[in-house]
């Protein structure tokens, strides 16, 4: 019958969240690492009791933590992320030089294959690999040194590289999205890079067409289809069909086409699900409805889905690695608000269910479809 | 014998008391004892300093016998009473909430 493990990480600790395939009675494990914030967890595809933690705090820097067992058990491993090389410098706010600083690990994707090779995600923006379970960090260098870095910017959460996406079909190809740089891809298992963001228009840079500087909020596609890619950009959602070659806009009738997650469901290669925040500013949903909504037309056309989520006086985040789809035979769909509150619909969207509803605030959630 | 004193989330982190005993080699300095405290338990491998400047966290201050050292050069001495382990040296997550 197989079940799901949720790993969500928060702003104070890890939570692995556990149910059969009904997702109707949750066991609650943690908080794992109380105190910290867990930016994200993810699962070896090749090795579902193979998880990577990210753990940091302000205070005292950056672990990544292992777990060999389902998120039972944890242990350290490597912390050093040493940049290749001197850095150099990207812009800051105002647009004057700031040099490459170190702060954190965003977003960890292992490898689809290997349940010790794991890529990291990190701010200031770069990418890394380890090849022995997360012991050893080698930066793929050639991303941040490909040319257009020094023209790189934070967005409000910090130059982060936030969004990994991998191939099924092609090992060596690889998706990145920076906060606020764009897209890049890799055609040679990381070797060299390319902007892949033609398509994208953007209030707030010189050149709104510009081939760098924008602020992507995160990438999505389905296996089946690893040419077609959906993005949640700052403002705009979008959609490649040629593996980033070009974009266009399929925000069609959404309220609002600002917002940070994206996700596309297990079964559907054409359903893709948003969460409309109001503004830039304004982080929270419109009127106070938390909405997710969902086009069946790969995108343009959008429904809200409404059924047991709060229609009144709610005025959270859903932030951009804070929702995910599991593959059971009915598609589940999850996201974390910045409420501490983890929702689960089980049937693709149509209605909703709270998990648990006061968590610290939701950094990310990830989804385990279990044998 | 150094004594070291440590916070709340690294004593979790090395699954250790408040207090650590170190022997250090040589000269008693902020950095000899940092990096006594990283052989003995590599779990705290930078978290007190960055790995790479090997700069004092922002958020972490160090003190001894009522004083504030956090801005002393990481290799002048300390105080004889740390040195002698008749005081412990704090590291200490700075007062900022969070």
């Amino acid at each position: 019958m197989g079940g799901v493990r949720v790993l969500v990480g928060t702003r104070k600790g890890a939570f692995v969240l556990s149910s059969d395939a009904k997702r109707e009675s949750w066991e609650i494990a943690g908080p794992h690492f109380a105190g910290w914030e867990i930016y994200h967890m993810k699962g070896s595809p090749a090795d579902p009791n193979r998880i990577y933690a990210s753990q940091s705090t302000s205070w005292f820097g950056q672990l990544v933590q292992r777990s060999d067992d389902g998120g039972a058990t944890w242990r350290p491993v490597g912390n050093d992320f040493r940049y290749d090389g001197v850095p150099g410098t990207h812009q800051w706010y105002d647009g004057t030089p700031h040099p490459w600083e170190f702060a954190r690990v965003w977003h960890l994707e292992p490898a689809l294959s290997d349940p010790d090779t794991v890529l990291a995600g990190v701010e200031d923006a770069a990418l890394f690999r380890s090849t022995d379970g997360g012991l050893n960090w080698h930066e793929l260098a050639g991303l941040r040194g490909h040319g257009s870095g020094s023209a790189w910017q934070p967005g409000a959460g910090g130059m982060c590289l936030h969004t990994i996406v991998l191939d099924p079909s092609d090992p060596d190809r690889i998706f990145v999205a920076i906060s606020a740089a764009g897209v890049f891809r890799t055609d040679d298992g990381g070797e060299t890079w390319r902007p892949v963001n033609r398509g994208l228009r953007s209030e707030g840079i010189p050149d709104s067409e510009a081939e760098v500087g924008h602020c992507v909020h995160r990438l999505a596609r389905h296996p089946s289809r690893p040419q077609v890619l959906y993005m949640q950009k700052h403002w705009d959602v979008m959609r490649s069909d040629d593996a980033g070659e070009s974009w266009v806009e399929v925000s069609g009738d959404l309220p609002t086409d600002f917002g940070f997650a994206i996700d596309v469901h297990a079964h559907e290669p054409e359903t893709v699900y948003v969460v409309p925040i109001k503004s830039d500013s304004e982080h929270f949903p419109l009127e106070g409805k938390l909405r997710v909504y969902r086009s069946r037309a790969g995108g343009n056309e959008w429904e809200p889905l409404t059924k047991g989520l709060p229609q009144a006086n709610c005025y959270v985040n859903v932030l951009r690695d804070a929702m995910a789809v599991d593959s059971l035979e009915s598609c589940g769909v999850y996201f974390g608000t910045t409420g501490g509150q983890v929702y689960v619909s089980a049937d693709s969207g149509d209605s909703w269910a709270p998990i648990v509803r006061d968590l610290p605030s939701v950094l990310s959630v990830e989804v385990q479809t279990l044998p | 014998m150094i004594r070291v004193v440590l916070p709340a989330h690294l004593r979790e982190l090395g699954h250790l008391d408040r207090e650590v005993e170190l022997d250090v080699v040589g000269q008693a300095t902020q950095r000899s004892v940092i990096d006594a405290l990283e052989a003995s338990y590599p779990v705290l491998t930078g978290t007190i300093r960055d790995p790479v400047s090997q700069r004092r966290r922002a958020f972490v201050r160090f003190f001894a016998c009522e004083e504030d050292l956090s801005h002393a050069s990481p290799d002048a001495p300390l105080p004889d009473a740390v040195a002698t382990g008749a005081e412990p040296f704090f590291v200490v997550g700075a007062m900022a909430g969070g």
